[in-house]
């Protein structure tokens, strides 16, 4: 379990989820310039390079994060921590990752990705499940910049949020290595707008909220962001932001909370599923279970 | 949008660069980030020597993963990092060092804008997050300097061939492209708000 585990993590810093490179592909055609064509060739040719060479695509490997969505049921749930923090030191070593680990008050880097609580693991535990899905994120410091969670007014409303997200792209440019996913949460206080926010970047690009009213927010939103023209790196164009994605829970009717966040171009996301046996399937790279073990 | 290609040392070449042009290197690169800026710049405040000449070269904001076979470096990863928190130290470690090409993303400032005016020297920007593409223009390492500093923000002083594309942020006359596409966006702003139905 642990090779496979350091394995989706090895993989995710090397191979994109084909959503993404879809998704890029689809915004170099619709550039109209030279310059913003030219700089997501770059991007693609440097996706090839990394999956020729199976060395990580960017040299930020990240802050590894962990989604964990399992049951009372599965066998191995004791261990499983265990193995994904072994996981994430084999897979600095192997792959290699960068160490991203530094301690908050020495600054002192502990040269494995591991340190304090990181690898850092979000728990979803659904009552009967017997398998485990496992999603690792290698979250770029750089992406980092537009995160942001606000309390608005509920008079200003859906309006109040949309310029905020708007605002909030406009005012990061090219910090967060665009074209970015952006992820938008609402609820009743900040951690929980922030967490369904950064939850919502783990859906494909494309793939939207199954209720149809917010799917359409989610569409006009993107249309939007676009308008800024920002484009690829900043260098002006037609594609800001790949998707957005939006998901919400009920609020307090006293506060309205709002939570933004990011992913890079380079989305690194990649999820596995450990069955009750031990066997494990990849989810997101098919190609994976092909390759054995 | 014309396209250079340059070899270093780069001499006053580097005048005849635009904001929206496009440079290939071949040469040396040197790697610096926030603490090889901080300590650079301490060092030649005392009037010490770097241990590595910068004139004519290119400095790269960049952090690589690195890959130690035998007793040879070999750069796995090595795309830019965000160039502005190196605002506060580059228009002063241009003046002092000689670099006549800085190289990273996200963009830079106007302390640094006047220092390529005064100095002639440009600020480029690779495609953030290409990683491995910047990677395989790397030809060897020549050299790694304060790696008690954690190799992220190490100097590594790289043999490039035909690095790039890299593209002109801010040129010799002090342009900034980024302010420019700035301006364009927040005029497109009233645009965007309306889409959504937001009025101010």
């Amino acid at each position: 379990m642990i090779k496979a585990a350091t394995r989706l993590i090895s993989t995710a810093a090397i191979y994109l989820p084909q959503d993404v490179k879809d998704a890029l592909r689809q915004a170099q055609e619709s550039e109209k310039e030279e310059l913003p064509k030219k700089v997501i060739g770059s991007m693609l040719r440097n996706l090839e390079v990394a999956e020729s060479e199976k060395r990580p695509s960017c040299q930020d490997t990240g802050t590894v994060i962990f989604y964990i969505k399992t049951g009372e049921k599965f066998p191995y749930l004791n261990r499983l921590e265990k193995v994904l923090r072994e996981a994430t030191v084999a897979a600095t070593a192997q792959t290699p990752l960068r160490p991203n680990s530094v301690n908050i008050f020495t600054g002192k880097n502990s040269g494995n990705n591991t340190g304090e609580r990181i690898p850092w693991m979000e728990w979803e535990i659904v009552p009967g499940m017997d398998t485990a899905d496992v999603t690792v994120v290698l979250k770029g410091g750089g992406s980092e910049s537009p995160s942001m969670a606000k309390v608005i007014s509920p008079a200003e409303g859906l309006k109040g949020v949309y310029k905020i997200v708007i605002d909030d792209i406009f005012e990061q440019g090219p910090k967060p290595c665009p074209p970015v996913i952006v992820g938008v949460g609402m609820g009743p206080t900040a951690d929980i707008a922030m967490k369904l926010a950064k939850k919502a970047l783990l859906r494909k690009v494309g793939q939207r909220n199954d209720d149809p009213e917010i799917a359409k927010i989610e569409v006009n939103l993107k249309d939007a962001i676009n308008k800024l023209g920002w484009g690829p790196h900043g260098v002006g164009g037609e594609t800001t932001a790949l998707d957005v994605h939006i998901d919400a829970v009920n609020r307090h009717p006293a506060s309205f909370a709002v939570g933004v966040a990011t992913a890079c171009w380079e989305d690194r996301r990649n999820t596995m599923r450990i069955r009750s046996d031990g066997r494990v399937e990849f989810l997101t790279h098919d190609f994976l279970n092909q390759e054995g073990v | 949008m014309v396209e250079h290609r340059f070899t270093t040392p780069i001499g006053e070449e580097s005048r005849r660069l635009r904001m929206g042009d496009i440079v290939y290197i071949t040469g040396t690169v040197i790697t610096a980030r926030d603490a090889a800026h901080r300590r650079a710049l301490e060092i030649l405040g005392r009037g010490e020597k770097l241990p590595v000449d910068f004139k004519g070269m290119a400095v790269y904001h960049m952090g690589p993963v690195v890959k130690k076979v035998g007793d040879k470096w070999e750069i796995v990863s090595a795309g830019p990092t965000t160039s502005t928190r190196l605002e506060t130290y580059e228009a002063d470690f241009l003046e002092k060092t000689g670099a006549k090409i800085v190289i990273g993303k996200g963009g830079m400032g106007p302390k640094t804008a006047e220092a390529c005016r005064r100095l002639g020297t440009a600020y480029a920007i690779y495609t953030g997050g290409a990683g491995a593409l910047a990677a395989k223009s790397v030809r060897k390492v020549k050299g790694v300097e304060w790696l008690d500093l954690g190799s992220p923000e190490a100097l590594w002083i790289l043999e490039v061939e035909d690095f790039g594309p890299l593209t002109v942020i801010i040129d010799p006359e002090g342009r900034n492209f980024y302010d420019e596409v700035r301006a364009k966006a927040k005029a497109n702003l009233t645009e965007a708000y309306k889409m959504m139905g937001i009025t101010v």
